[in-house]
């Protein structure tokens, strides 16, 4: 039921406060709200830190209870965790919520032209198929899994046109829908 | 006797040689040098005082008797004359002759300039207080915000061309913002808008080296009011201009700017397209929230 631990060594990301936004390492328990935590590579001095504020990683790391900034360095530099981190889907959805936070009324223009162009090919490809399966009609099978082949090429094809760098990131969101 | 007639006339000559300007000949060399040490000696001598003291601070006579004394009726003296000539020759003009139609009415009427008051107030206006930093408009100070600067993208928020899009040219002395389409791409002329009534996006086209003509002033975008107040009520509603009328010479102008525009608008990709658009809120879209 429960995946994710509160452990020595648990990577946890905060979400509020005056550190939000940052990872640090669980580095011991001291009661049933708060930890002794530390985030050398992340800019967080090494501190006490209610558990309300963390929300846990998949990351664990090895280190003893207790153990020194400088094991917890190691250790995180080891595992190599902000680069894991920030291959993980939640690290883009923050990554992609703080460019369209920072959209300039130019780059909203260029993203409603790119989904709209996007959308103009998946349409008219789905257009192509339907007329394709209701000219054979009789085997719905087919014309389901082609539809599925085409929608997969479609997020390729987009992406190439003219855009900035914010737009295939809310692009890159949709196609997983 | 004959011999005191002679240094009587000698001196007696010398003396109206001194006075006069030394008509005979070996007069003229004397008193030359004479009239050149007479300056000399003018200046040196000053009169003691012709008003003996009684008392401190008291004189003998009183200031008529001082001025027979001191002979002022002879000495009159009056400034050099070209200033005043000056100013008497540039008085302003008193009246001015003016046109007058209709036939057999003379062609032209003599109009004084400035006129007799026609109202005098049975009270005179009382005296105002002293106020200070009360200026007019046209001494007012313009601002303007900083995000706002030549070649800025605007957006319009007011007026019949609400929620376009809009390059910014400058600023005018009023302080209204002069703002082009340009015409070809969202038919917005060139035309002044408010500051407070427009959005600054941070989106800016690149506008060094571009001219913009001088006469394009407040005057130019002023609309233009007739006012000829006739007796007959109906027609006062017609003659004023209801509708708006192109004039060459904003086509001209309208000509002349855009075409240094557009040529750098064509350069940013897509910006076209942009200023073509229109600025819309939807749901879930917070002004507050947008960075523009």
């Amino acid at each position: 039921v429960f995946k994710r631990f509160v452990e020595i060594g648990r990577v946890a990301f905060i979400s509020f406060g005056p550190h939000a936004g940052k990872l640090v390492a669980i580095v011991d328990v001291i009661d049933q709200n708060r930890a002794l935590v530390d985030g050398p590579c992340s800019g967080v001095r090494r501190q006490a830190m209610p558990f309300k504020c963390m929300q846990l990683t998949d990351f664990v790391l090895k280190f003893p209870h207790s153990a020194r900034q400088k094991c917890v360095r190691l250790a995180w530099e080891k595992e190599n965790i902000n680069e894991k981190w920030s291959a993980t889907r939640w690290a883009k959805k923050i990554e992609a919520r703080e460019k369209k936070a920072k959209m300039t009324d130019f780059d909203r223009y260029k993203v409603m032209k790119a989904k709209k162009m996007r959308n103009r090919i998946i349409k008219h490809e789905m257009k192509k198929l339907q007329k394709l399966a209701s000219k054979k009609g009789k085997k719905p099978g087919k014309p389901e899994k082609a539809e599925k082949a085409a929608k997969g090429k479609k997020p390729e094809k987009a992406p190439k046109a003219k855009k900035p760098e914010k737009a295939p990131a809310p692009k890159a969101q949709k196609a997983q829908k | 006797m004959a011999g005191e007639k002679a240094p009587e006339k000698k001196p007696g000559e010398k003396k109206p040689a001194k006075k006069k300007a030394g008509a005979k000949k070996p007069a003229e060399q004397k008193p030359i040098q004479k009239a050149a040490g007479d300056k000399k000696k003018r200046v040196k001598k000053y009169h003691a005082s012709r008003n003996p003291v009684l008392a401190r601070g008291i004189g003998r006579y009183s200031r008529s008797a001082m001025y027979a004394r001191k002979a002022l009726y002879k000495r009159k003296y009056t400034a050099p004359e070209t200033k005043i000539e000056k100013k008497k020759k540039e008085m302003p003009r008193a009246t001015i002759t003016k046109p007058v139609g209709g036939d057999k009415n003379g062609g032209s009427r003599v109009v004084k300039i400035r006129k007799m008051p026609r109202y005098y107030p049975t009270e005179d206006v009382p005296r105002k207080l002293l106020s200070h930093g009360k200026k007019p408009f046209c001494e007012h100070k313009r601002r303007l915000r900083a995000s706002i600067t030549p070649g800025t993208v605007l957006i319009l928020l007011t007026g019949r061309h609400r929620g376009k899009r809009v390059v910014f040219l400058k600023q005018l002395d009023t302080g209204l913002l002069l703002v082009t389409g340009p015409l070809a791409v969202n038919r917005v002329p060139l035309r002044r808008a408010h500051q407070k009534f427009v959005i600054a996006t941070s989106t800016k086209v690149d506008l060094t080296g571009v001219k913009i003509p001088k006469h394009l002033t407040d005057s130019y975008f002023k609309k233009k009011r007739l006012r000829k107040p006739k007796h007959q009520e109906g027609e006062i509603f017609d003659t004023e201009k209801e509708k708006y009328e192109l004039t060459e010479q904003r086509k001209v102008d309208q000509k002349a700017v855009d075409s240094q525009i557009l040529a750098r608008i064509k350069k940013v990709p897509q910006l076209r397209g942009y200023l073509r658009s229109t600025f819309s809120l939807s749901n879930g879209v917070y002004p507050h929230k947008l960075v523009f």
